[in-house]
């Protein structure tokens, strides 16, 4: 593995030269929507400039590179999270949509009134709300695993909880606590009682190497726009003998394979998912990033974002010390790099607005993680997130900068 | 481009150390009304007791929380509008509004026509310590906070006269 050079690749993103307020950018929302690479924006550009037509259509030249280059892309996003077959990944808007792909298709098809679904205290609204409607749709039954005090999922009570339940659905890093939850015995417990399970991977496929098989999970729901790629694109994985034998979520072109005044039939999986002209050149883009990422090894950018990570919790530690307080693990270890904290009694908003005189861009407010906010007592934070692109100077312009806000709002 | 002091007043910056009002009062004869910013979690909770024979605010008490510029201007506007009368503090809330929207729609580009029609709301009122919030429209996404307070208390008024009607 050799380690990332940053000072090198903070160049390939056109957008960190650029100056906020005369102050460099200071990056840190990667949690919220990472930012693109040059060889992003180019294969998306070279795409629209050379070869755009609509896919899958026409016979022409440009219409068949641009349905190789579809395709090609489906491919590069299978391998990049170690799916068996390229037509397991179905191309969706983003990961909230892929989740939703799933509570139509899959669960409406499947579950009845009084079966249970389990959550976990720590989801995002796109991986708690679908399960809601479906809930006061059919009467299905939620069930939460609690948070433990270490901000990391209290299990004690698995077993009961899965007891009767047809589905797990389930963070692999929150995007509020950085916690990482290992998904293999999660997997295993969910199976063991014959429920399928769901991983919300949003967090997680950007920042960790991801293998859908050593997960054993049954869907798994990412987007692009986290992982260095374009918005308007995202992932659903699914094994293929499931996603056949479940019903079409939307209906129109391209997921037909006939049409007659009486009724239709559907296309193979995966296009039997993908309705209407799909996000083409966001596709192209999609698949530029996951090159991009496995170039560098997301073993190195893990590394890289462990270590600064580890550098940012103590600078905040030895800084600020008791007035500023951690809602996450407070080690490197099974922890991603999204840090949210209080700090000193000043509202997450105004510290976000003092920030960002100094060009440091973090987020305020609840990241779509109410209950989780409820959980913590808490009605918002302030949250900084590294990628590969952040280094020490970063987190040091964030600790400068928190200091500002600190004399500036002193009582 | 708009610093911090331009938002972030000294003004501003003492309603949010030291609130005015802050506390409950008993429902009835007040009437309480709770008021959400569901983008940031902001709240307030106002306590409103008007005397129904004057048509004046009687007393007025506040709880909740939120940024400095909620809170902050939570705690102007109980000050604005305690021991006023009713007529009085609806012009109140129509000149905040325009303060905040004349802004609002000359970043928009919108035409002249609407800036005159809200100066008109402003034209005469006197909105004294208030008029350190005008910095905020120079922050978008801050209006709301900013905000928050006077449409608590526009439900407040509208839910008492509804409940005397
Ligand atoms: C953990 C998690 N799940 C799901 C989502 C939803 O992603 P998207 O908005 O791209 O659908 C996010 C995005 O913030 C997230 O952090």
């Amino acid at each position: 593995m050799t380690a990332l050079d940053i000072a090198k690749l903070k160049r390939d993103f056109p957008i960190l030269e650029r100056k906020v307020n005369g102050k460099r950018l200071v990056y840190l929302d990667s949690a919220s929507s990472a930012q693109k690479p040059l060889a992003v924006l180019n294969a998306m550009d070279e795409c629209h400039r050379n070869y755009y037509a609509n896919i899958h259509r026409g016979v022409y030249t440009i219409a068949e590179e641009a349905t190789a280059a579809f395709e090609a892309a489906r491919r590069k996003v299978a391998q990049f999270v170690n799916a068996p077959r390229a037509e397991e990944i179905i191309f969706t808007r983003n990961a909230t949509e892929a989740i939703n792909l799933v509570a139509y298709s899959w669960a409406r098809a499947n579950l009845r009134a009084g079966d249970a679904i389990v959550l976990s205290h720590m989801e995002h609204h796109s991986n708690v709300v679908p399960w809601q409607m479906l809930a006061a749709e059919r009467g299905v039954e939620l069930r939460w695993i609690p948070l433990a005090p270490d901000f990391r999922l209290d299990l004690s009570n698995l077993d009961a909880l899965l007891d009767g339940a047809r589905l797990l659905a389930i963070s692999a890093m929150s995007n509020v606590l950085g916690t990482i939850n290992d998904i293999r015995p999660l997997a295993d417990a969910a199976h063991a009682h014959g429920a399928l399970v769901l991983v919300d991977a949003c967090q997680y496929v950007p920042h960790v190497a991801t293998d859908v098989q050593q997960w054993d999970a049954d869907f798994i729901a990412f987007s692009s726009h986290k992982l260095l790629g374009p918005t308007g694109i995202g992932a659903l994985w699914s094994r293929l003998e499931l996603l056949e034998a479940m019903p079409p979520f939307l209906g129109g072109g391209e997921m037909i394979r006939d049409v007659r005044l009486d009724g239709f039939t559907t296309n193979d999986v995966p296009w039997k998912f993908e309705a209407g002209t799909p996000a083409i050149v966001e596709a192209v883009g999609f698949g530029a990033a996951v090159d991009y990422l496995s170039a560098l090894g997301m073993d190195a950018v893990r590394a890289h974002e462990v270590s600064l990570t580890g550098y940012a919790l103590e600078a905040l530690r030895d800084r600020f010390g008791e007035s500023l307080t951690i809602y996450g693990p407070t080690g490197v270890d099974r922890r991603g790099g999204a840090v949210s904290f209080l700090f000193d009694g000043i509202h997450a908003h105004d510290v976000s607005q003092v920030l960002d005189e100094d060009a440091v861009c973090v987020r305020a407010g609840h990241h779509c993680a109410k209950p989780l906010m409820r959980q913590l007592g808490v009605p918002a934070t302030t949250r900084a997130s590294f990628y590969l692109y952040n280094d020490e100077a970063d987190v040091d312009a964030l600790v400068e900068a928190l200091a500002k806000a600190q004399k500036f709002f002193a009582v | 481009m708009a610093g911090l002091e331009d938002l972030y007043r000294e003004i501003i910056l003492d309603h949010y150390r030291s609130p005015r009002n802050r506390g409950e009062l008993p429902v009835p004869p007040a009437h309480k009304v709770e008021g959400f910013n569901p983008l940031c979690g902001d709240e307030v909770v106002l306590y409103l007791d008007v005397d129904p024979e004057s048509d004046m605010v009687r007393d007025v008490k506040i709880a909740g929380q939120g940024c400095s510029i909620s809170q902050a201007s939570t705690s102007m506007m109980s000050a604005a509008v305690k021991g006023r009368p009713l007529a009085e503090v609806r012009q109140l809330i129509r000149a905040f509004k325009a303060l905040m929207s004349i802004h609002e729609s000359k970043l928009e580009g919108d035409g002249e026509g609407d800036g005159s029609d809200l100066a008109a709301e402003l034209a005469g009122v006197r909105l004294g310590d208030l008029e350190a919030l005008q910095g905020v429209v120079k922050f978008p996404v801050r209006i709301k906070c900013a905000t928050l307070a006077w449409n608590t208390l526009q439900q407040a008024l509208d839910e008492t006269a509804q409940a005397q009607a």
